[in-house]
C-alpha cells in the first residue's frame, strides 16, 4: 500500500505518521501542500496532526483552502480513502468532508493524555480489525476536540453507522473527556471513505511505550 | 469602505470561554450578569462602489472562510 502523507506549515505529526506507517510494511510519500495534484497509486490520503497556519481563525479553517485539498476532494468524491488526524481532523470538517465542527474543550485546557476508547462501529475500512465494544488506549493531545454536530446530524450519522469511537472508561462506558457530543471521538462520512479522530493512532505502536492499540488500526486500511 | 463582522457561537452552542468569563465575574462579586458569550470580531478595508456590493462580498467572505457556519453564526456591519 502507498500512503499519501499531508505537510502543511504547522503540521508536526507527520514524521510519526510515516514511521507508522513503514513499521507496517507501506510505502509512504510526504506532499507538500502547495503541490495540487496527488502522486498516481496512492491508496490512502492522510491529513496529519498539529497546527497548521498556527490555527489561526479556527483549527483547520485556513489549510483546507491550500492548493492540495482540491485534490484530496477530488480523490475523496471519487471513492479515494482519506484519514485525517486530530488537525487532520478538524480540517476534514472545515473542508466539508466530514460532518459536524470540532471546537475549543469545555474545561479550555489542552489535554494531553493516554485515554481509553470504545469502538463503536468497526465495519469501515479503518476499525476493520477491531471488535464493536472493544476498549483501545490511545493518546489524545488537542486543545480544540470537542465534537459538535446539531441534532438533525446527529440523528443521521448514529444511523448511518458514522461514529466510529468514543471516549471511555475502562469498561467501554463513555465519558465526558472534552465536551463532544456523545464524547464522540471519531467519525466518518457517508460513504465511509473519509475518517477523522481526535486521538493519534501513530502514538500508540509499542507496547513498551504504553500501548500498541494503534497498529491495529492502521492495519485496516489494508486487510 | 469598513467592514466590521461579528462571529459568535451559535445559540445552543455551548461557548466554553463565555462560560469560563462568567464563573470569573461572579466570583469577583459582579452581581446580574445573566450570559457571557465570547466571538471575534474582524475589520477589513474593503473595496466596494456600495455599501450593497460591500455587503455581499464580505457575506460571501464569511460563509466561506471567515464563520464557520456549522457551529458560528455572523454579522456584518459596513461603514
Amino acid at each position: 500500500m502507498t500512503v499519501a502523507i499531508l505537510r502543511f506549515p504547522g503540521t508536526n505529526c507527520e514524521f510519526d505518521t510515516q514511521y507508522a506507517f513503514e513499521k507496517i510494511g507501506h510505502t509512504t510519500q510526504l506532499i507538500w501542500h502547495e503541490d495540487e495534484l496527488l502522486p498516481e497509486g496512492i491508496d490512502l490520503v492522510v491529513v496529519p496532526g498539529g497546527f497548521s497556519y498556527g490555527d489561526y481563525l479556527r483549527s483547520g479553517s485556513i489549510a483546507r483552502f491550500a492548493p492540495i485539498m482540491k485534490a484530496v476532494t477530488t480523490y475523496a468524491n471519487n471513492g479515494g480513502q482519506v484519514l485525517g488526524i486530530c488537525n487532520g481532523f478538524q480540517i476534514l470538517t472545515e473542508a466539508g468532508l466530514l460532518p459536524g465542527a470540532l471546537k475549543r474543550n469545555n474545561n479550555l485546557h489542552f489535554i494531553s493524555k493516554h485515554q481509553n476508547l470504545c469502538v463503536i462501529n468497526n465495519d469501515n475500512a479503518f476499525l476493520n480489525l477491531c471488535e464493536n465494544g472493544e476498549v483501545l488506549n490511545i493518546p489524545i493531545a488537542h486543545a480544540d476536540g470537542n465534537y459538535y454536530i446539531d441534532d438533525e446530524g446527529f440523528k443521521e450519522i448514529e444511523a448511518n453507522g458514522q461514529i466510529l469511537l468514543r471516549y471511555s472508561d475502562e469498561n467501554g462506558s463513555p465519558v465526558v473527556v472534552n465536551g463532544s457530543v456523545t464524547s464522540i471521538a471519531g467519525v466518518c462520512n457517508k460513504t465511509k471513505n473519509v475518517f477523522g479522530l481526535m486521538p493519534h493512532p501513530e502514538r500508540a505502536l509499542e507496547a513498551i511505550l504504553g500501548s500498541e492499540d494503534g497498529l491495529r488500526m492502521l492495519k485496516g486500511f489494508d486487510a | 469602505m469598513t467592514a466590521t463582522v461579528n462571529v459568535f457561537l451559535k445559540n445552543g452552542v455551548l461557548d466554553p470561554q463565555g462560560k469560563a468569563a462568567h464563573h470569573a465575574l461572579d466570583s469577583l462579586g459582579f452581581d446580574g450578569v445573566n450570559d457571557v458569550r465570547i466571538g471575534k470580531q474582524i475589520i477589513m478595508d474593503v473595496d466596494a462602489n456600495d455599501k450593497s456590493e460591500a455587503e455581499a462580498k464580505v457575506t460571501e467572505m464569511c460563509e466561506t472562510l471567515l464563520a464557520n457556519t456549522v457551529i458560528e453564526d455572523y454579522n456584518i456591519e459596513i461603514n
